[in-house]
């Protein structure tokens, strides 16, 4: 709804504020990277060379040739892993420090279209980092993918990433109210994530009780799901049925979300109640 | 004269050195309690060693007996050194002129600026070797890793990592240098570099497995050399399941790190050189780029 502002402008609000907001947070982020390529490059080639090294460590155990598919399309989602946690889950803590958080709550849009902004903007570009990935892992060492179901293998990645940026939203808020290191925690879990979630091997491998408590993280499920619709014997690698999986990530997408929302709610009460969260302690 | 002269060399070299370890041990550890720290530590090494676990043992059926599993863990385990060492040092520049703003006092304070970024990357070796010490011994105690103290070559070990570790705090050192200059993407340099170096080294597969026409990269690089020695020093007979390095002894081993190691030193001190004084001449050495 529009209302004339004194200066004779009109002003928006509700919906329209919310979207205008959430366009305004995400512009950055995906013009961003057209401004600054050389951040493509970083994206692409350091993810990359985690898959060469472990493709190679497959190579040397003459492991079957689905692994390196494994591989690759792990490789790939480490750029979405990387970017819900230090560009969102750490991002209200960089905002913090340099300034900018004490203006987000104060402005009048709501801090939700923010950070969903963020996870818009972010989504995009990594989707161009991650697509980079699977061209050149793919290309290097021959592998061959075969889409079984399209249908459900857009609906297990888009729910994927509904579920881990609506994950990041939440984190966003935790990471802030953690402290002043957010940037330990988010390098802390990093890399046990990547064990748990497989990015490297089927999480099948893991004992059945670890897998099911790592289906937590979406990328989990999403990654799980994503190789038995891709590679023909990817099924027999699977962990849960793909339709399993994507009731699994539907749950998770509406409990991170409303998480996340609950989460906000009560850093912006704190904020104005103690005048501590938005204060940089360097 | 001279002899004064020296003696306060001496003793600003080391009080250089030793005030940068102190100051790079404070701003590494002091966040947290020594708990959270300690697990904040490990807790990256042992998840990237149990990825490799995972991986061999899915594909070997849990067969941790073939003699390519300790190579790929103790690679893999040592490898932490050299993001480790060489982020200690370089950081040390960003952290400084970047977060503390603090780069500009200690180029007008009395100290030797090289000798304090090296002095930096102390609390990196001590985090460092607490990793290596626990990678391993969970492998010994739950993976089978064949590993006898009494059996093990403690001298070639001990020496070993001693020539290692100068020889990575040096190339943290022109990590450190270029890090100077670059306005972009500095941060990236030591993970992006010891990336590269994971791939060549022979860390956690032998050489062999790369094309052929990119093993030459990998026989340059001293890292390859001194992984190689650090196996051998620890489990002797691994060296004798892989061909890459076989034909050489461990002496000869030795003598090509020492001698990649002096060279890549004296490059080393050279860059830093050259960048330092570009750095001073373009006003670099206080800016902030905010990246």
């Amino acid at each position: 709804m529009n209302r004339p502002n004194s200066d004779g402008r009109k002003k928006n609000r509700g919906g329209r504020l919310f979207w205008q907001s959430v366009i305004a947070r995400s512009y950055p982020r995906i013009i961003g990277q057209q401004r600054e390529k050389s951040w493509m490059f970083f994206d692409v080639i350091m993810p990359l060379g985690s898959v060469i090294a472990y493709v190679l460590v497959y190579r040397a155990l003459n492991a079957p040739e689905e692994y390196v598919g494994f591989v690759v399309i792990g490789g790939a989602m480490t750029a979405f892993w990387m970017n819900v946690l230090w560009s969102m889950s750490s991002q209200l803590y960089w905002e913090k420090e340099q300034g900018n958080l004490a203006l987000y709550i104060m402005a009048p849009n709501s801090m939700m279209s923010i950070l969903l902004g963020m996870a818009l903007g972010g989504l995009v570009a990594t989707i161009l980092r991650a697509l980079a990935i699977i061209l050149l892992g793919s290309l290097l060492f021959g592998v061959h993918y075969v889409v079984v179901n399209p249908f459900e293998l857009l609906a297990v990645f888009s729910l994927s990433m509904v579920a881990l940026y609506g994950m990041g939203m939440m984190f966003a808020s935790a990471f802030l109210l953690f402290g002043r290191e957010a940037w330990a925690v988010s390098d802390m879990i990093q890399e046990p994530v990547n064990l748990i979630s497989g990015f490297y091997f089927p999480i099948k491998s893991l004992p059945f009780w670890i897998a099911a408590a790592a289906s937590v993280i979406p990328l989990t499920l999403g990654m799980d799901a994503m190789r038995q619709l891709v590679f023909p014997s990817g099924i027999r690698f699977g962990f849960l049925s793909t339709q399993l999986e994507i009731i699994a990530l539907s749950v998770l997408s509406v409990g991170f979300l409303v998480g996340a929302k609950l989460l906000l709610d009560y850093t912006e009460k704190l904020a104005i109640r103690e005048g501590r969260v938005t204060e940089a302690r360097r | 004269m001279s002899n004064t002269t020296s003696e306060a060399t001496r003793s600003e070299v080391w009080r250089s050195f030793k005030i940068a370890a102190w100051l790079g041990w404070q701003i590494t550890s002091n966040w947290t309690d020594p708990f959270l720290f300690m697990v904040y530590s490990i807790i990256r090494p042992i998840a990237r060693a149990a990825i490799l676990v995972v991986m061999y043992g899915v594909i070997t059926q849990g067969n941790f007996s073939n003699p390519l599993f300790p190579y790929i863990y103790l690679g893999n385990a040592f490898y932490t050194y050299v993001f480790t060492v060489m982020n200690g040092v370089s950081w040390a520049v960003i952290d400084d002129r970047e977060h503390y703003k603090t780069l500009k006092y200690m180029y007008v304070a009395p100290i030797r600026i090289p000798i304090y970024l090296l002095g930096r990357g102390v609390a990196g070796f001590f985090t460092a070797s607490l990793s290596v010490f626990i990678t391993i011994l969970a492998g010994v105690l739950f993976l089978h890793v064949s590993f006898d103290p009494l059996q093990a070559n403690w001298l070639l070990f001990f020496v070993t990592l001693f020539i290692g570790v100068i020889m990575l705090a040096m190339m943290g050192l022109v990590l450190g240098a270029v890090s100077l200059l670059v306005v972009r993407h500095s941060g990236f340099l030591a993970e992006g570099v010891s990336g590269v170096l994971f791939i060549f080294s022979g860390a956690i597969y032998p050489l062999e497995v790369l094309p052929k026409w990119l093993q030459p990269v990998g026989f340059a690089i001293p890292i390859t050399y001194w992984l190689e020695l650090m196996r051998r020093s620890l489990i002797g007979n691994v060296a004798q399941a892989f061909p890459t390095l076989a034909r050489f002894s461990n002496m000869e081993l030795l003598a090509i790190l020492v001698g990649l190691s002096v060279l890549f030193g004296t490059i080393s001190v050279f860059v830093f050189r050259t960048c330092d004084r570009l750095a001073r001449e373009r006003g670099l050495i206080d800016r902030t780029t905010n990246y």
